[in-house]
């Protein structure tokens, strides 16, 4: 069973709660998603806390664990700021940590990152730590006292899906008892259950399911995806090979080449 | 009938106006001490773009749409009916894509259409979305015509009077509060809009252009004159105070990826309010007892009133009440 922090979790997709086209298309594809885990956003989704709390009330009403991320903070100060007001607002000491270093791609400041990770871990929080694939950085993150990974399938809201497969893998092979989640970059289903078939722990996504033209049909097309890929990864898939390897025997058949 | 209207939003508004032309004696209390002065209208776009707003919109807001471009010109002078321009920077040209699937009643527009609709956009964008149907006002100068409209039609419109629907006198009571009336429901919620006004000498456009970009949902309303209303952000939050640096950052850089010409504009003026939304971020008519609530419009004030105006006469005069529209029929035939 997949374990965050020593949380057993049944389902294997956390989805994010931005850019949906109403309150009640979150609720409804949250369901669909059979999620156990919801992000939300301190910073984008609702500027100041107490006043944001009806959004809050909406997603407390879905009975899952909320995962406050610190999407939008460009600095380590902000980030550990947003991450308090969070542990205070949400009663959790999870936070999903994001340092952006760069306003166009979206894409983690890694050094910051990692700053930001000592000081969160050492102040008691268990800090999901959105990061890229670099194993370095991988290595420092669980260093600063990380359980869990969250490496970027591509940049932020591109849905284009897994792209270096190699890292990602490498990845999985030099963590194998880590949790890793794919959190971004996650287009389509068939994504999702790559990541999952790569031996990844969960997939994280908002923006394929919330901006689909039905947000709550597509939640539950990466539910399965997610379950698929998880249940292949299990059943130890075969290993490609160049040459066709028939399935029936062709012994006795007359050779027509 | 004696009607108490509370609140000269956009909502309440429309509805006095909607039930004085139904025959109804309407008194509209406003608590702000002039039009607007605390309406979240006031800060509003004034597009009646029903099939740009079904990118993330239900159908019933089409419908309702629709029904709004007929209501307005009818009720206001200034309804400029001059469609809707759509365009993306080239590196979000998959934003123009997906915003194509979603909607209807458009043409596709290359470079050369663009600049024929909006010569000031010449050579800036390669393709985009033109949906000609739609419409634009000035939110605050329609707000104004319905004022006058309503008055010249026996109706009140009394400012600095703040009551409760309890309290209100009349047969009847339309509560129209917006995210004034939030205790008199469990789910209305409100989502903050931050907005800016500009002016500058160095462009014209004949009608609103949106500037698709993944994070930000942008637009630009001309106003006449060289004054520019460039809006929105959505903020799940009924926070008040006026808009932060981030949100205007955003819309300037949006307005000058749209044209560069807006880096040099003045800006007259930066407004913060709270949209009243429901969960399904539709609006609401229901009556209870003889009070009648009018709320949730949302991001649609303008589009959506006309219809929530209808339904609020019907409500409170019931379906036989003579809608002047059922009149003029009756008179046709």
């Amino acid at each position: 069973m997949l374990n965050f922090y020593g949380v057993e979790l049944g389902s294997r997709l956390l989805l994010g709660t931005a850019q949906y086209p109403s309150p009640a298309v979150l609720a409804d594809a949250a369901r669909a998603s059979g999620t156990d885990i919801l992000t939300v956003s301190l910073r984008r989704e609702s500027g100041r806390l107490r006043e944001g709390q009806d959004f809050w009330g909406l997603i407390a009403d879905l009975d899952v664990k909320v995962l406050p991320n610190t999407a939008g903070c460009h600095s380590v100060k902000e980030a550990v700021t947003t991450a308090e007001m969070a542990r205070e607002v949400f009663g959790t000491s999870w936070i999903k940590l994001e340092v952006i270093g760069d306003a166009d791609t979206l894409q983690p400041d890694v050094f910051g990152l990692v700053e930001a990770a000592r000081i969160l871990c050492a102040d008691g929080f268990e800090v999901f730590p959105y990061t890229t694939e670099d194993l370095v950085v991988a290595e420092r993150l669980l260093e600063a006292g990380c359980r869990v990974l969250m490496p970027w399938g591509a940049p932020i809201g591109t849905g284009l899906g897994l792209n270096n497969i190699y890292g990602l893998r490498s990845l999985r092979a030099h963590f194998p008892e880590t949790p890793l989640v794919v959190d971004a970059g996650i287009g389509k289903p068939s994504h999702a259950a790559a990541a999952m078939e790569l031996g990844y722990d969960a997939v994280l996504l908002n923006t394929a399911v919330a901006k689909a033209g039905d947000p709550v049909a597509m939640a539950s097309a990466f539910a399965r995806a997610i379950e698929a890929g998880r249940a292949a990864y299990l059943a130890d898939p075969i290993e490609p090979r160049d040459m066709a390897a028939p399935s029936t025997p062709v012994f006795g058949r007359a050779s027509l080449a | 009938m004696r009607v108490t209207v509370l609140g000269a939003g956009v909502a309440g508004l429309t509805a006095a106006l909607e039930l004085a032309r139904r025959g109804a004696a309407v008194t509209v209390l406003e608590r702000g001490d002039r039009l607007g002065a605390l309406a979240c209208s006031w800060s509003a776009g004034g597009m009646l773009a029903p099939w740009c707003e079904r990118e993330s919109a239900d159908e019933a807001v089409v419908r309702g749409g629709e029904t709004a471009l007929r209501w307005w010109p009818e009720a206001v002078d200034g309804v400029t009916r001059a469609g809707t321009l759509v365009v993306a920077p080239a590196r979000d040209h998959a934003e123009l894509a997906r915003f194509a699937r979603r909607t209807r009643e458009f043409e596709t527009v290359d470079g050369d259409a663009i600049a024929a609709l909006e010569p000031d956009l010449a050579g800036r964008f390669r393709s985009g979305l033109f949906f000609p149907r739609e419409a634009h006002l000035d939110p605050r100068a329609a707000l104004a015509g319905l004022a006058a409209r309503l008055i010249a039609l026996g109706g009140e419109l009394r400012y600095g009077v703040e009551a409760s629907p309890e309290e209100a006198d009349g047969d009847a009571v339309v509560d129209a509060r917006g995210f004034a009336a939030r205790a008199a429901f469990d789910d209305l919620r409100g989502v903050r809009g931050e907005m800016l006004v500009v002016r500058t000498g160095e462009i014209a456009f004949a009608r609103p252009v949106r500037l698709l970009h993944p994070r930000i949902p942008f637009y630009v309303v001309p106003r006449g004159d060289g004054v520019f209303m460039l809006g929105a952000t959505m903020i799940e939050s009924a926070e008040r105070r006026g808009p932060v640096v981030r949100s205007v950052a955003d819309l300037l850089n949006a307005a000058f990826a749209l044209h560069p010409a807006f880096g040099e504009a003045e800006i007259l003026e930066t407004r913060a309010d709270v949209r009243p939304a429901f969960p399904d971020n539709l609006p609401r008519v229901e009556s209870r007892g003889r009070v009648t609530y009018v709320n949730g419009l949302y991001r649609h004030g303008f589009l959506l009133s006309p219809a929530c105006a209808r339904a609020v006469a019907d409500a409170v005069l019931g379906h036989e009440g003579s809608g002047h529209e059922a009149d003029r029929e009756r008179r046709r035939a």
